[in-house]
This record gives structure tokens, sequence and C-alpha cells, in this order.
């Protein structure tokens, strides 16, 4: 059993499991941190962005002036930003029988997967898992082609070249890979290999393999995986939450007692506590309102957005916001916003009783039908005229490098009444602000990440007990910035497997049954008996027929009868230690049970002699020698109507 | 021989008060707890008592699982769950739990507050009975217990209705409760993967129609209501607020627009928004289409259908009103009805089934003047009609079932006698397997005949698959030996080396030798020599060698000669073989040898 690891970053996972007979792709997310290098895509034309000065090496020998920018000391590319690809040479990504996804987030790179590779095979997830991954991934495509840009720099990336760059543009890995966004085609083509599976369902993979999905609790319908033979079980665990927000709690003892346990998506935020960072929000964003200002919320338009809704819900009021507009912008905004209210399967059981109610699941039904939340697809049309300061809007994309978004941080920049609210704890807030300074905006970083953290994370593997644990290099030592922290990394016993990208690990796993179903002739011809207080012992003759990857043993088809030979004659009936059909003999015959038997059946005159290992036996009137000993008995007769025995 | 037994309490030969206790693997497991419509005394519910004579199910009972939230289904629930007592587990999908107790609530004020029934439970009790409810999600697999496992697929029928799997071990059951094969307005068709179970339990209400009767019917009520409007009159449709008013009212809206009418449809008011709330919650539980379009349009929002206003009653001209309750037994609906009852151009249309006593039954039977309180007779003038729209299987739509999933036996529920009987013939000749149509009150058994996992050693598994070659020879079957381990609870297969191994024991050479004696001239070289050449040109397909020690193997049985030292043409053969040798009979060797022999002397 092997895994092709495939994305180094730890909450974007993209392995490969090699299990049996099948190939098992786990995840496949994708890398967006690649696009901070780029430059924002505006909405409209923005003469700042256009004005920067381009990048000419120190001594002149390099100029990449139409392809690099320069800003606030920083080098940006001016292109269409690329995303960093899962590996795609590390095995022949035709060959990949599944791909299971564990949440929306984990699935961006799919159709770069499934789209002209040779894949052929099947893609397993969540209905609320496709659905607001198809939003997503539409969103993306939607921010990209809204606003195309001719230019796609690839000097830059010329190895030689790249090495005299400043960084961080210097240190940028695998560049050459990076590629642009995909079409919508393309991601109706991939979506359209997805099959939807329920929590707790068994799919049968080529009846070799079982692969289940698991309540993760992280959004909605989130799900780890259990992988699973009758006697080897992987459990694949990716962005899971024990915190009580929307989504069903996960399920924690369905991973109990796996072989291999894998572990990615824990939280990137381990210092900070998601409710602490929900109070900040609320007061930040009620103070800058309040001085005049605006708040701008760079976000994901699902997952934790549903959450500061609804605390800004019960907020509002207490904060005397009530008159203050929220505007959700995105040209999926009002599908994420519908969508959400209609899987009350996938929820936590609050929310599911609401439903019985009938009543929607989310308050942000009740912000929009009393006009407080208004969602809009993009900042033109309705939005422009509707539009009214101080107000507090949502919008993407968090990488502040496409959206709508960089049209309102090109807006509101200036002014310092105005603050940036960061909740997403994909991008490092720094960095995505970089390509805007100077900016006089205040800036809040209360990243919100509900996933799991160390304490948690150790706490979750003692009760489970995996027998290995397998996770990214990057959780079994603190983080850079923090190296005294060493709580903050996985302590196990025995020592988790680390992996980057590219590495290729052997389980350890020995795999020694199978299962096989016996039929039930053959069943009931076996003559089991017990041989120890308890264990009992029968022989099996059988035909062996295999098919799908499913066993079984069938009763030896009856040859045609052999023509009776009247020589054979069976004297004595074998002792009770010796089974019945058995082809294979064990323990020692004892002598005085034999002598017995063979008194039974009318043989008297037997001559004993000792011998070094056990007896010499003498009939003498069948003119026969049996030699009995420890772990032998060798029949000698002299006429040829032999006397079978035993 | 494991036994699976099914027995109905009620649906057996027989529509109205679902109820089928199963036994499977030591498992007790009820099907649906329905009431029948057509009783007012104890036959109303199904008869508990043959569980047990005195008092509580819970400890006859694994677990309850409800179907859909059809009265016919769960309207026995709160009574079993509660009067007669059950506190185990009870399974039903997340739109049964939410619809089930509204249903449950109407009918238990129809009964007791109109009808002054007591000895009935109470809202208090149908609470309670909810509170046991564990919801079912579409494909998941829920563990009742260790042995014990359900999982639930759509069945179509009404919003949430499920069939469910039961397994224990290698034995399974699927009960289909009701269901529907053909996608209609605003549900998708019922599916199942083929799960071989061993006993198909069906519903059969329409085992003998053999088309899509549905469509028809629609066509029907939309020609009705058409006509009604074009002669200026009212037409009035009695509705429970779950279920049928919605799929009626989509039907409705769809065709006003298709035809753009102007006469307003109304909706009496009270459930409706929230009705049709439960309708946009549980949107995934729709059609395809209607969940590819929530977003945009969202069916269940309707256009045309207006709140209703006690006023409007009155309003001149013609219009289309939906009511509760669907009995005419009360409310708003019976007060339109009596002030349209007076005009022939006015028309009543009765969706559903109504219970004795109700004027819904009243006129249903004909009777054309009705008493009213207070000594008041009511002429009924306006046309009366009756139509079923429930969404049943046909007989076309059972079969294709059964190919779906390849049950080894079948057994037919909720439906009619004589009906049942065609069908059974039908199944039993088209897919030669068993059909069973017991009463209510009879148990069928079916013996099962599970095959025994096993846990193979991996060894000798890849061994033996390597030995049979890539493609396997059915005619030449090979033979494998392996020895059964049976210990605690654990089965397994390894080979007999390892068994040896792994119990301690030392293996027992059983060798056989036999002496025969033969009268031969050659010198023993020869004679081996031609026991050796005359053996290879007889047993073909054997290995033969003639080793250098002067022995002769013919595959592990030794032949040695010797000739005796006063006569040197009195050989001695010594034939040495060990007991696993089977598939050679000695005998047969021996024989051979002989026959040469003399044949040579």
């Amino acid at each position: 059993m092997k895994l092709y690891c495939l994305s180094g970053h730890p909450t974007l996972p993209c392995n490969v499991l090699k299990f049996k007979s099948t190939t098992i792709m786990l995840d496949c997310g994708l890398d967006t941190t690649s696009v901070l290098n780029f430059l924002p895509l505006p909405l409209v034309h923005s003469p700042r962005l256009s004005k920067l000065p381009g990048w000419v090496s120190k001594d002149g020998t390099v100029n990449l002036e139409k392809e690099l920018k320069e800003c606030a000391g920083r080098v940006f590319v001016d292109s269409q930003p690329e995303f960093c690809l899962p590996e795609k040479e590390l095995l022949d990504l035709s060959t990949i029988d599944v791909i299971l996804i564990s949440n929306y987030h984990c699935m961006m790179a799919l159709p770069y997967i499934t789209e002209h590779t040779g894949f052929t095979g099947t893609v397993y997830a969540t209905e609320p898992t496709l659905q607001i991954g198809r939003l997503l991934m539409e969103e993306l495509v939607n921010f990209m082609e809204r606003v195309p840009k001719a230019q796609s720099a690839t000097c830059w990336k010329n190895k030689e070249i790249q090495r005299m760059l400043p960084g961080p543009l210097k240190d940028a890995v695998e560049v050459w890979t990076w590629k642009r966004c995909y079409s919508m085609q393309e991601v109706n083509s991939a979506l359209s290999k997805v099959q939807l599976v329920g929590y707790s369902q068994k799919v049968e993979l080529f009846g070799a393999v079982q692969v289940s999905p698991l309540s993760s609790g992280y959004s909605l319908g989130s799900s780890n995986w259990i992988i699973q033979s009758h006697h080897e079980k992987v459990a694949y665990v990716s962005g899971s939450s024990l915190l009580t927000t929307h989504p069903q709690p996960m399920d924690q003892s369905s991973l109990k007692n796996s072989d291999v346990l894998i572990l990615t998506g824990l939280t990137q935020m381990p210092t900070a506590n998601p409710d602490g960072m929900l109070g900040d929000f609320c007061s930040n964003l009620a103070m800058t309102i309040r001085a005049g200002g605006n708040v701008l919320v760079p976000c994901y338009s699902s997952g934790v957005i549903y959450d500061l809704l609804e605390c800004l819900y019960q907020f509002i009021e207490s904060a005397s916001l009530g008159t203050t507009p929220f505007y959700f912008i995105s040209p999926v905004a009002n599908s994420s916003l519908e969508f959400s209210q209609i899987f009350a399967e996938w929820l936590c059981h609050n929310k599911q009783s609401k439903v019985y109610l009938p009543e929607p699941p989310f308050p942000h039904a009740e912000l929009i039908q009393t006009n407080k939340l208004k969602h809009y697809p993009s900042i033109h049309g309705d939005f422009s005229s509707e539009f009214r300061q101080p107000c507090v809007v949502f919008t993407g994309h968090p990488s502040l490098r496409f959206g709508d978004v960089v049209h309102f941080m090109e807006l509101w920049g200036k002014s310092s009444l105005n603050t940036i609210i960061f909740t997403e704890p994909d991008f490092s807030y720094l960095d995505a602000l970089a390509p805007y300074q100077p900016l006089a905006m205040k800036c809040v970083y209360c990243p919100i990440d509900t996933r799991l953290n160390f304490h948690q994370v150790s706490k979750l593997l003692k009760e489970v007990q995996p027998l290995h644990v397998v996770c990214p290099e990057q959780y079994t030592q603190p983080p850079p910035s923090q190296s005294h922290r060493s709580d903050l990394m996985l302590e196990l016993q025995p020592p988790p497997m680390p992996y980057r990208r590219c590495s290729v690990l052997s389980l350890p796993f020995r795999r020694r049954y199978e299962r096989i179903h016996l039929l039930p002739e053959l069943a009931n011809s076996l003559v089991p008996s017990e041989i120890k207080p308890g264990i009992s012992v029968a022989t099996v003759s059988a035909v062996l027929h295999s098919k799908d990857n499913k066993h079984t043993l069938q009763s030896v088809p009856k040859p045609p009868p052999v023509p009776p030979t009247k020589k054979r004659k069976r004297v004595i009936e074998e002792p009770p230690e010796v089974l019945a059909p058995k082809p294979l003999l064990s323990g020692a015959v004892p002598l005085e049970a034999f002598l017995a038997t063979l008194h039974k059946h009318g043989i008297t005159e037997v001559k004993v002699e000792e011998t070094a290992d056990g007896h010499i036996l003498h009939l003498q009137a069948e003119d026969t020698l049996i030699q009995l000993e420890e772990d032998g008995t060798h029949i000698v007769c002299d006429n040829n109507e032999p006397l079978r025995l035993l | 021989m494991p036994e699976i037994k099914v027995t109905p309490l009620g649906a057996g030969q027989d529509v109205g008060r679902s109820c089928i206790l199963v036994s499977i693997g030591g498992k007790n497991i009820m099907l649906d707890c329905g009431m029948h419509m057509g009783y007012n005394d104890d036959r109303r519910f199904p008869d508990f008592s043959y569980i047990t004579q005195n008092g509580r199910l819970t400890e006859f009972l694994d677990c309850v699982i409800i179907s859909h939230f059809h009265l016919d289904h769960c309207g026995a629930l709160p009574y079993m769950s509660e009067m007669v007592g059950y506190d185990g587990p009870i399974y039903m999908t997340h739109p049964t739990k939410a619809i089930c107790p509204i249903l449950l609530e109407d009918f238990r004020k129809i009964t007791v507050d109109k009808k002054g029934e007591t000895n009935f439970f109470t809202s208090q009790m149908i609470k309670d009975c909810m509170k046991k409810v564990i919801p079912l999600n579409l494909h998941q697999t829920v563990q009742v217990d260790d042995e014990l496992e359900i999982k639930a697929y759509y069945a179509g029928h009404v919003l949430g209705a499920a069939m469910v799997h039961i397994k224990v071990g290698s034995e399974s059951v699927v009960y289909t409760g009701d269901y529907n094969m053909t996608p209609d307005r605003h549900l998708g068709a019922a599916w199942i993967d083929k799960c071989r179970p061993d006993i198909l339990i069906s519903e059969s209400t329409y085992a003998t129609t053999i088309r899509d009767s549905k469509r028809c019917r629609e066509r029907d009520f939309l020609k009705k209501v058409h006509e009604t409007i074009e002669r200026g009159g009212k037409v009035l449709i009695p509705v429970f607020a779950l279920g049928r008013a919605q799929e009626l009212c989509i039907l409705l809206e769809t065709f006003w627009e298709r035809m753009n009418l102007k006469a307003p449809i109304y909706f009496s008011t009270g459930l409706t928004e929230k009705a049709n709330h439960y309708y946009k919650l549980f949107i995934t539980w729709t059609n395809q289409k209607i969940r590819k379009t929530f977003v945009q349009r969202n069916m269940f929002e309707f256009k045309h259908i207006k709140a209703f206003d006690r006023s409007y009653a009155d309003n001149p001209g013609p219009m289309v009103v939906f009511a509760t309750p669907g009995m005419l037994h009360a409310g708003q609906s019976l007060q339109i009805f009596k002030k349209w009852a007076g005009n022939e151009k006015n028309m009543v249309i009765m969706p559903g089934y109504c219970v004795q006593g109700t004027i819904g039954h009243k006129i249903l039977n004909g009777q054309r003047k009705l008493e009213m309180e207070g000594r008041a007779t009511l002429d009924v003038k306006l046309q009366v009609e009756y139509m079923s729209f429930s969404a049943h299987a046909d007989a076309k739509g059972i079969m294709q079932l059964i190919r779906m999933a390849e049950p080894r036996n079948m057994l037919l529920v909720h439906g009619e006698a004589a009906k049942m009987e065609f069908l059974k013939g039908k199944i039993e000749q088209e897919f030669n397997i068993n059909c069973y149509m017991p009463a209510n009150g009879e148990t069928e058994t079916v013996t099962t005949n599970p095959s025994v996992p096993v846990d193979i050693s991996l060894n000798l598994l890849k061994r033996e698959m390597a030995l049979g070659g890539p493609l396997p020879d059915t005619k030449k079957p090979r033979t494998m030996h392996g020895t059964l381990i049976m210990k605690e609870n654990s089965l397994r297969l390894v080979s007999p080396e390892q068994a040896l191994k792994e119990l301690g024991l030392n293996e027992h050479q059983l060798r056989f030798t036999c002496r025969v004696q033969l009268q031969d001239p050659h010198s023993d070289s020869d004679t081996l020599h031609r026991i050796y050449t005359h053996l290879k040109s007889v047993l073909k397909g054997y290995t033969i060698q003639h080793l250098p020690d002067s022995t002769v193997m013919v595959e592990s049985i030794v032949i040695k000669l010797s000739s005796s030292a006063e006569d040197p043409n009195t050989k001695v053969l010594l034939l040495s073989w060990s007991y696993q040798v089977i598939d050679l009979s000695y005998s047969q060797l021996l024989l051979n040898i002989r026959k040469k022999l003399t044949c040579s002397r």
C-alpha cells in the first residue's frame, strides 16, 4: 500500500492512495496562495495600478518592465493570476479510479485533474459539497473572465531570471506548473463526473474496497472518509471541526481502530480562538460604522460567512446597527444563500429542528426579508444605484487579487475611517494587502478557522487509536514563526509519518487475510472436530471462484464414478482425533485406543513390539505390519488385498 | 436453516393500516404503523396483541421504520408507542419527521374534537412519540445495533417517502412502502440498486394497471376544472394542507400559465404558507427539474395562487379554491361548500379519501340532501367529483423494481387480494421466483441459504489464484485444499501447513506399503524399466520418473523392486504411498502393473 503526495499544502491536500487493486485520490485542493504574487485585477480601470513602475534589475541587465511591476518595494507579476496545481508528474493521473472529496474547499483543482488527463474514473462527494463547490468554481471563473487580461507573463519564470528577482517571487516553487483558471465548460464537465453520496453510505469499489464518508463538522456536507476492506482500515481526516457551528457534528467513533490515519486540514491559526475572533470582528465592525466608516470583509461566498451573518443577526440590534446596510456581493451570492437553507439533513441538530417548524435554518433569511442584508451579483447594475454608505460589504476574493473586493480596496483604501476585516485564514493579510500599499484604511485581522487545533487532535487520536498516523511535515514541527511552541505540533507514539509534496510513502501494512464465502452446500459438508477446547478444525477441499474481486468456494463437482474396486476395503474406522476425508493428518495415534479399535473390528491377534520411537504391531492373521511412531504410521501389508487402515 | 418471517398486521391483501412485522437473523422489525381510514372501531389500528398479549412492545421489537407520512402508514404510531408502549428507535426520513406530526395532529382533532371520541392519543403523546424518532438520510447506512443495519432509498410517492433495505449478516429484506416509478410534477422516480434481497416486500395498489394512469387522471382533473371555469362556475377542492395540495397547486399553476387563464385561484389561509415552506426547505427531495431551477424560480412560490379571504366566497364569477380540511367535516372548506352547494354550475372535487360520517363521505356516496345543525337541510346541487391522485407504481413499475433489485423472493402487500393474485402469477412466470401474499396475521416463512463468510489467508489465496492462471478453466476445476480453523468467533481458512504450525501440531505421516510378488524372467532393472515405460504409456498426464536409485516414482508413489535370493524370477514389488495420495488409485496402479506383466510373460 502506497501513498503519493501531490500537494504540499497541509489544508489543501491532494494525495493518492494505492490500496489493494484500487487507486484512490483523496481530495484535490488547489493552492491559490500563488496568486499573491500577481497584481490585482481591477473591475474598472485603476490609474494607480496602471502607473506602477516596471521592474528592472539593479544592474540593469534584466528588463522585465512589461511583466513585472513594483509596488511599495514588492514585485508583482502583471498577468492573469495563476494557481499552483497538484503535482502531475508523480503518477499517471489516468490510472486514478476514484476521487474522494472531503469538502468544497478541497475540490477546486478538480477540473485540472479530470480534464485533459485521460481520467475516466468517478468522483464521490456529498450533495452540499458538490453544489457549493460548483458555486465557488463558478465564482472563480466569473472573477477571471469578467476582466480578461491578454497578457500572459512567462519570461520571469525562466530559472536564470527568477533567481535574480526579489523575494518572495524568487522563492516561488514549481512556477512552470502554475496554470491559469479553468473555463466554465471544464467545470461542468468535471462536475458531471461526480456521484453523490450520503454520510455513512457504503460505496463498494470494484468489490475490493469499501469507502464511506463521515460527517466532519467543518462545513456543509464536509466529510472524512473511511477506506476499508474486510481486514484493513484507512481513515482519511481532512478539515474537521469540533466546534458547534452550522454543520452536523463530527462523527468521531467511526474513525476508531484504523490501521492508518491520514491527517490533513488542521487549523491554520492554532493560536487564534474562533469565538474570540468573532467577538473582535463584531466590535471592530460596530466601531467603524459608528465613526462613519465603511467595513470591508473579504470572504468566500460560503462557509464562515453564514456564521458571520448569524452572529450579526444577534448583534445588530444590541449594537444599534439596525439601519446600516449589509451587502453581500458575489456572482453566486443569491445561490449560496438559497442553497444554505435547503440542506437540513446536513445541519446541526438545532438548525434541523427549525426546519421541522418549518422555518429557514439560517437567520439570514430574515435579514434578507427585512432588507437589512442585500445581495448583488456584482458592483455593476442595481448595486451602484442602491448603494448607501456607511455600510458593510462582504465580498470576494479573500486574496484581494480579483473579484469585487479589488474595487472596494481602491475605493476605500485611502480613508482611515474605513476598515478591512480579514476573517479567512487562507492568506497572509500582509501579503494580501501588499499591492495596495501605502494604505490609510484600518486593517483588522480576525482569522476564523474552526478546524481542529493540536490540542483537539491529540485528544481525538487518543480516542480513536490509529496504529499509524500520516500527516504533512508541517505538523511534525512547531510553526517557523513560533519555534518555541512545542505544543503546536503533533507528538505521537509511534511518531507520525511526515509527507511533503512529491513524497511517496509505503504505508506500514501487512495484509494477511481476505474475505471469502463458502457456499452453503460446501459449508454443510464440512465436518469440524474440536482439537483443543474452543478450537475446531475442518478440512476444506473446494473449488475457488474469483469474480469482481469477490471470492467464493464451491464444493468439488462429483467426478464421474470410478469403477468400484473390489479390493478396497475399509476395515477400521478412523480414530477420533483424525478427521474424516482429510488428506492431512496430525497428532500421534494412541496405542491403546488403536488396539481397541482393531479389536472391535475382529482383529485380535496382535503382537506388539516396543521400539525406540513407538511400537510395531504385527497383525498375524492378516500378515500385516504396522509401525506406529510419534509422527508417522507405516502400514506394510503383504498380500495384494491390503488392509487399508486408518 | 436460517429463516426470515414476514407477518402483516395490516395491509395484508388489503389497503390501509400498513404494519408488517419482519423477523430476520434474530431481529424483529416493524415496518410502518398505519391506521385504517375505513374503520372507527378497534380495526382502525393494527392488532398489536399479536406481538404480545400483555403490554409493552419494547422488548419484542428492535426497531420501527416508517416509510412516509400518509396516515395509513404512520397513523397508529402514537397509539403504538405511547398507549401500547414502545421506547425503542423509530426511523423515518427528515421530511416525514417534519410533516408526520402535523397530519397526526390534524387527524386527532377530527376524531377527538369533532367526533367526540375518547380513548385516542393526545397532542402530548404525538410529541412524545416524535421524540423517539431518529431521522434517516437517503443512502446512509444506519447501524441500529451491531448486527442490524438499514438503508433508505428514494421512493417518490410523496415528499420524503423512502424504501428501506434491512440487513442482518448476509440476509436482507427490502420494504418499498408506497412508491412511484415515474417522476411526477414535483417528485422523482423511485430507485434502488441491485441489492439482491432475500425478500422484496412491495406494495401492489395498482397491481393490474399497466399504464401510467396518473397523467390521465391529471388531464381529467384539469379538464373538469377548466370546463367549470369556462361556464362561470366555482370549483372547491377540499384538501389537507400538505401533500396532494402542493401537487395540485403545481398542476393548476402550470396549467394556468400555459392556457393564460385569468380566473383567480385561492388557497385557504392557515397552513398554506407554512406547508409550502416545507416543500421549499426540503427541495432536495423533489424532482430534478425543480431542484435545478429553485434558485431562479421556486416551484413552490406560486404566481397565480393567492391567499383566500372569507369574503371572496361571495365574489361573482369563476374561481378555484383550495380549502382545508379535506373531508368537508369542518372549517373553511365546509363553510364554502355550504355557500356554493346550491348552484349546479359549481363543482367540488374530492382529491382524497373521506372518513365515514363526514360530509365528504356522504356526498361521495351520492347523498343530495344533507342535514345540517339546527335541523336545516342543505340541497346539494353542485357537481361532485372524486379523483384519486396518489402516486403508486403500476404493474409495469413493480416489475421494473424487481428487475432493479433482483430479489430472491417477492412478497406483496398493500393491495387487493384478487389483483395481487394476478400480479403474483406474472411475477412467478417472468422472474421464476416465489411470490407470497400473506393475509393479515398470516406468517410467511422464507428459508434463506446464506453463504458463510470466512477469512482466507492471503498466501493461500494468492497461491491458489496464481496456480489457477489468469482465466479460470470451468471444465477442469482445480481443487483447493485448506484447513478451516474455528476459534472463538472467527473462521479462518489457511493452508494445511500453516494450520499445523499455528495449532502446534505435527503432521502425522501415514504411509502404506504393499508387497506384490511377480514372476518375471527379466533382470531386476529390466523389469523395473518395463514397468516404467508401461506406466508411462498408460498413465498419461501423471509425472512418472525413473530414478537412478532404481525406483520408479508415480507422482509421490514409490515403486521399488527386488528379487528374492532363491528365485531370481520371483520379484517382489514394493509399493509405498502416503495417505495424501488419493487422486491416483493405488489399486488401479497395481492392476495396471499386473496386467502388463502378465501379458508380457
